[in-house]
């Protein structure tokens, strides 16, 4: 008798995609500015770094929220002891309240149909565990986020059937890529339950269209099913088009409790990206269904927001001269980032997608490949991680039917270390490929090794090691 | 493809539309009645005092001190915000290193130096009711079963079965011999299991137990490591209430035995642990998964992924944890305290010829009320419980919600309140046993008899539980009752 589950056996966890190895890499040889010059620049993680000063300033200004006070009381023991499912309401109003204000408050939202959970790998569980059964599926666009992978399918049972977007119409979703997948499901004989998107999309860094999100709304109405929208990365949006939420296009649409599609389209949210503080774990649902809302409530017993820091972030988001400062700022200093990532690309002869939101771009580099192949693809990654010493994540991992795309991270390092990896982008660009730059675009789509290197040389054993972290969207 | 939009139930998962949440149980009915209507020493002195409800209240003056006193322990304050970016940003899977040396030590301490435990194998997770999730979905396939002494907490059938399709079979235990869990009960529900082709994963046992109170001994922590290694099935160890024992004899851990001479397959060896009872930290959510197993600690880790504890509050368990003084001064103070609460609370109700079971741990006491039952039923018990709700105004949990196979007994916590409350719900008590020297019969014009209570053991419908706010979930949000979950 097998000892473990199919769960623990078999690696249906994803945690062996070259997403995941890539990080590996960077643990054994991460780049130092003064220790390990010469080691691996951390591109691969989708972290927000840029706006900690803000939060820390605060910190500084309301010390009573930190020491477990309320009023001049201690409430410790009040906190230590809350482990109500439904979380602190002054918690769940603040949260609500800045999803509506990075809404551009077009919104209105209730705390009462906000679910709390240990982040949004969490609330994205949950959201299968409760709209779909094991056997059954859901379609996704692609490219997407390599941990849905494990998130929504490993203890659900439940299958991922990819929408496939190209590169001809910038990756979006259209009628006919989503039929195609319905129908790919059917031909599966698997039930599909419902669409999941994320809004900004991870990795293509842009927000979804007007048109796109109403082209969701009709397919799921049609279909009668489901629509997550993983919207982790609303308060990212720097540029326009602005961010445009499926629960404003609902508005639109004038659907209400009235309309069936109402109680099907479901919010991700996550304090992970736009706040920057991955490690506290805060994620949420939001479901106009209260079936929905119940059965997640129950759910996220197996993982509540610590009630520490639901008292510490309820006193943050409370304060709405900070959430706005927060915004506004946070958007400032990642469109320049974004900004000077796209010039150092250029510069390299690399162009991306034109993106307008996120923590990355996707990054064009089908003109570096060998061939039009996921194994040249492979080999590209593999000379960017061991050769130019950054960690970047191949499309591939990402579920991209186009080989040649990357996702490359800005807002998790300093500028400097963004200037250098630029550097030696531009340098590994110049001596692989012999191509002279002219007017920041590469001229030729031929590649010469001019090292004559053999390829065995990047074939490297990844043995996977367990000390790898990994979350990072 | 196409299915009835009218029919909402249809478009969600089994799972979200059945009852395997569990919180259908009686053992959750009881809140109701708190809810409305919650003891206030000032306020309310004539509402129901909440003993349903296994806190550790005891200790949190103690906690408050070190919390003032150690201001860098927290990331937000002057003196520990030079951390908070780096904190914020650490969402590795495996703890933050100071974190998992800390509970290590502290569960070593705990367990009186006699064994250590190796921080490498700390695993994080939402709390105990996270980890034995967890740990069901690594150990067992849907439809494996895991082998459960009665009486047990009424949260294992949702946390061991409720997304994970894993069932529990009842392994007898009864009065007769004090709830001991004999070999001749295991071998029974082992082959019961094996007749019905169930497939037998594992054994969970929770010690010190909940709801008993009492200690696993030597001989027979010995007797279920044999039985396991004989039938080559996990052992899952629940400790969470491994600091509340404060008499003899002493807790002996499973981590104990295994160093012992006794033949054991350690892979089959696994620990739940937490710091919500020990502690009274049930709000910050510290679970523990601590297995001898490398490969279960691999995917457990990979799994606490759904449950990571906040950085936040890491850093501030691996400050206090690590502060030996205080670890030392906090375990023994708690088990001075839990000690004169408990024999305050079982000498005065064994005056009022009230008995329970003996026991040396826990959060509670196993109460015997079988002699008020009109005849030793669970329907007798049901009715003489919803007289000490309604009438004796104080919440307290039938056994039969813990799948106790004997009617008229209860589980009364007495560490979630202070002095003065406790000797309020002492002298409810004694008035009521007074009272009621008869066995309790139903009134036929007793109003709480056709109260919304459920009387009957069938589950609900779903549109049942909807429709009654009060049902929507036994919680009440701070500040009114500031517990949600009765555990």
């Amino acid at each position: 008798m097998r000892m473990l589950s199919r769960n623990a056996t078999f690696n249906s966890h994803g945690q062996d995609s070259s997403y995941f190895l890539g990080w590996q890499e960077y643990e054994k040889n991460p780049y130092h500015e003064v220790h390990n010059t010469n080691g691996i620049i951390q591109m691969g993680l989708a972290e927000n770094q840029l706006c900690f000063d803000l939060l820390e300033s605060w910190l500084a200004k309301n010390p009573e929220a930190a020491a477990f006070k309320k009023n001049g009381e201690s409430i410790f023991a009040e906190l230590a002891l809350f482990q109500d499912y439904h979380g602190l309401p002054a918690f769940k109003k603040a949260m609500v309240d800045f999803m509506a204000e990075i809404r551009g408050n077009k919104v209105t939202l209730d705390p009462n149909h906000l679910v709390l959970t240990a982040g949004a790998t969490s609330a994205n569980e949950t959201f299968i565990f409760c709209l779909a059964d094991p056997g059954e599926a859901v379609l996704i666009p692609t490219p997407y986020y390599p941990g849905f992978d494990r998130d929504l399918k490993w203890r659900t049972g439940v299958e991922i059937v990819p929408i496939h977007c190209t590169s001809s119409n910038g990756f979006q979703i259209t009628e006919t890529t989503l039929e195609e997948a319905y129908q790919e499901a059917e031909k599966r004989n698997l039930r599909v339950k419902g669409v999941l998107v994320t809004n900004p999309s991870n990795p293509l860094g842009t927000t979804m269209t007007r048109n796109e999100l109403y082209l969701l709304l009709s397919f799921v109405e049609d279909k009668g099913i489901h629509l997550i929208s993983d919207e982790i990365y609303s308060g990212t949006a720097f540029s326009s088009p602005s961010f445009i939420s499926v629960m404003e296009v609902l508005k639109d649409r004038n659907c209400d409790k009235n309309s069936e599609v109402w109680q099907r389209v479901h919010v991700v949210y996550s304090l992970s990206k736009d706040l920057g503080l991955p490690g506290f774990r805060v994620g949420a649902i939001y479901s106009n269904d209260d079936m929905v809302v119940a059965a997640a409530t129950k759910m996220s017993s197996f993982g509540l927001v610590s009630s520490q820091t639901q008292h510490l972030l309820s006193a943050m988001l409370s304060d709405k001269k900070l959430t706005k400062n927060y915004i506004a700022e946070n958007h400032k200093r990642l469109k320049q980032r974004q900004k000077n990532l796209v010039s150092g690309l250029q510069k390299a002869g690399i162009s991306c997608l034109n993106g307008n939101a996120g923590l990355f771009c996707w990054v064009d580099m089908r003109h570096l490949l060998r061939s039009n192949t996921f194994e040249a693809e492979m080999e590209l990654w593999k000379k960017i991680v061991y050769e130019v010493h950054l960690n970047i994540s191949p499309g591939s991992s990402c579920h991209c039917t186009e080989p040649g795309w990357f996702r490359v991270c800005f807002a998790n390092l300093p500028e400097r270390t963004l200037d250098l990896a630029m550097q030696r982008l531009k340098a590994f660009v110049g001596e692989y490929y012999n191509v002279p730059e002219v007017n920041g675009r590469s001229q030729s789509s031929h590649l010469s090794h001019s090292r004559g290197q053999s390829l065995t040389k990047w074939v490297s054993r990844l043995s996977f090691d367990d000390r790898c972290s990994i979350h990072g969207r | 493809m196409g299915f009835t939009l009218s029919n909402q139930q249809q478009l969600l998962s089994k799972m979200a539309t059945g009852n395997g949440h569990g919180e259908n149980s009686p053992y959750f009915d009881g809140w109701k009645a708190y809810d409305s209507d919650p003891f206030h020493v000032t306020k309310n002195p004539n509402g129901v005092i909440q003993m349903g409800l296994a806190e550790n209240e005891m200790c949190f003056d103690l906690i408050q001190e070190w919390v003032l006193n150690n201001p860098e322990a927290s990331i937000c304050t002057a003196a520990g915000v030079n951390e908070f970016k780096d904190i914020a940003i650490f969402q590795d899977y495996h703890g933050l290193p100071e974190f998992r040396n800390a509970v290590a030590n502290f569960m070593g301490r705990v367990r009186g130096n006699r064994v250590t435990f190796d921080a490498d194998r700390i695993v994080m997770s939402g709390g105990a009711t996270g980890a034995h999730e967890t740990i069901a979905f690594c150990l067992a396939d849907p439809g494996d079963a895991f082998l459960v002494p009665v009486p047990y907490y009424p949260g294992f059938d949702r946390d061991l079965g409720w997304r994970t399709g894993v069932q529990l079979i009842p392994v007898a235990c009864d009065s007769s011999n004090n709830f001991k869990v004999t070999r001749a009960a295991l071998e029974a529900a082992y082959e019961k299991a094996q007749k019905a082709n169930i497939r037998v994963k594992g054994l969970l046992i929770t010690n010190p137990s909940n709801p008993l109170g009492t200690v696993l001994d030597r001989d027979t922590l010995r007797s279920l490591v044999t039985f396991i290694n004989e039938k080559k099935i996990h052992l899952v160890c629940d400790e969470i209430y491994a600091a509340t024992v404060f008499s003899q004899p002493s807790f002996i851990s499973i981590a104990e035995i295994i160093e012992e001479d006794i033949e054991c397959n350690r892979n089959l060896i696994h620990i739940v642990y937490s710091l919500s009872k020990d502690m009274g930290f049930p709000g910050f959510r510290v679970g523990i998964v601590y297995s001898y197993n490398d490969d279960v600690v691999n995917c457990a880790r990979k799994m606490s992924s759904f449950g990571l504890v906040s950085t936040q509050t890491q850093h501030l368990i691996a400050s206090m944890l690590s502060d030996n003084e205080f670890v030392e001064r906090f375990i023994a103070q708690s088990a001075k305290r839990l000690k004169a609460r408990h024999m305050r609370f079982t000498m005065e109700l064994a005056q009022v010829g009230t008995s329970c079971l003996k026991s040396n741990g826990g959060l509670f006491v196993w109460m015997d009320l079988r002699r008020l039952l009109k005849e030793q039923t669970f329907e007798a018990e049901m009715v003489l419980w919803h007289t000490i709700i309604h009438e004796v105004k104080l919440n307290v949990s039938p056994g039969s919600s813990f799948h106790c196979p004997e009617p008229g007994w209860f589980r009364v916590c007495f560490a979630n309140m202070d002095d003065k409350t406790m000797e309020i719900a002492l002298s409810r008590i004694r008035n009521f046993v007074a009272q009621y020297k008869e066995p309790i019969a139903p009134r036929k014009n007793n109003r709480y008899w056709q109260s919304n209570l459920r009387l009957s053991f069938q589950s609900r419908r779903m549109d049942d539980i909807m429709m009654s706010p009060c049902m929507m979930s036994p919680h009440s949000p701070i500040p009114q009752s500031p517990l949600v979950r009765a555990t």
